[in-house]
């Protein structure tokens, strides 16, 4: 039964993952408003990404919030400035890392 | 950001790729402890953890079907949950049927195709839009889904024993989020930076109506419409010139 359960799982996620690729990886074109959108929708996926990481604290407005909103400015601010993923990232948890223990 | 030049030996592709792996290491290593942790305090074989790591390989699913499948539901309940946890997983291939058409492994790197992927690649092919050091984008994926299941396994065996309180680390991955949406926005102010406000305003908009369980598959599917709307719109206006 666990076997059955895991199986459906993991087929439904497959299936969702492939639905662009078995729709449009062969002969059948995307229809071109589609193919102009493609390139513009990363932004805004990621976008709606990041809200959906943030959503507890942006939902209930907590010491929490507070913890986040800075270290979201902060890894904002140090990659604008230094341009490098990893210390961006580095700074930005820690920052969250020592503030939820602080103000918490 | 250093620019690529030709595609490089296998050695190097690896290298590249696992360096643009690293931030991701943290978040699915750490989350996959936790994800081991939980599941295993559930009381679910250690089998069937690996398992989950390896063919379902969703982070929010497999944390949400841990009571599923304690509380053995049916394999329809199991399905639309997956349907709506994952739901979003369907508007991250459109981007990307035409380079992949052009990968081996193809369809390896479809299955692997989580939001943190996703994001990776994203940035990739911002950062090289020549495509040029595609290949590598194989090993990231792997190399995602070996932290992922690094981490379910050393969570399942070693359990709440492990010594270090890492709570908050997995701002990682919001941080990555970030980052990769900024890289993109720096790219190419005017459009990245448009699609993403639409990203940003609708997301909040959606998540503050709908609650937090629910906002996520409306705000891609409007964010979406909205885009439409604005392609249409420009493209209408350059006819007119």
């Amino acid at each position: 039964m666990i076997l059955l359960l895991i199986l459906t799982a993991s087929a439904v996620t497959i299936l969702l993952r492939a639905f662009p690729f078995v729709l449009f990886g062969g002969k059948r074109q995307m229809p071109s408003v589609i193919h102009r959108i493609a390139d513009l929708m990363p932004p805004a996926i990621i976008a709606v990404l990041v809200v959906y990481c943030l959503k507890g604290s942006i939902a209930a407005v907590t010491m929490e919030s507070l913890a986040a909103a800075v270290a979201a400015a902060a890894t904002a601010l140090v990659h604008i400035w230094k341009r490098n993923t990893l210390a961006s990232i580095a700074v930005g948890t820690l920052v969250y890392m020592v503030l939820i223990r602080v103000l918490l | 950001m250093k620019k690529h030049n030709a595609q490089g030996t296998a050695g190097s592709l690896f290298k590249m790729a696992f360096l643009k792996s690293l931030p991701v290491l943290c978040g699915y290593v750490f989350l996959g402890i936790a994800f081991g942790i939980m599941a295993e305090e559930a009381g679910l074989a250690f089998g069937w953890i690996l398992m989950m790591s390896l063919i379902v390989y969703a982070g929010s699913m497999q944390f949400v079907m841990v009571p599923l499948l304690v509380g053995a539901v049916s394999p329809v309940t199991m399905a639309l949950t997956a349907l709506f946890v994952n739901g979003r997983h369907i508007f991250y291939g459109i981007s990307f049927v035409e380079s992949f058409k052009k990968l081996r492994h193809r369809w390896y790197m479809i299955f692997a195709l989580t939001d943190e992927t996703y994001s990776v690649l994203c940035g990739c092919k911002n950062e090289d839009p020549g495509e040029r050091n595609r290949d590598s984008w194989f090993w990231i994926a792997l190399m995602d889904q070996s932290y992922w299941v690094l981490g379910s396994v050393i969570g399942a065996l070693l359990g709440a024993a492990l010594p270090v309180d890492f709570t908050g680390i997995d701002f990682s991955m919001t941080a990555l989020f970030i980052v990769i949406l900024l890289e993109q926005i720096l790219g190419n102010k005017r459009v990245a930076g448009t699609s993403a406000a639409i990203g940003l305003v609708v997301g909040i908009i959606c998540l503050l109506v709908f609650g937090t369980s629910s906002f996520l598959l409306p705000a891609l599917l409007i964010s979406v419409m909205l885009l439409s709307v604005w392609t249409g719109v420009a493209e209408r206006r350059e006819v007119a010139r």
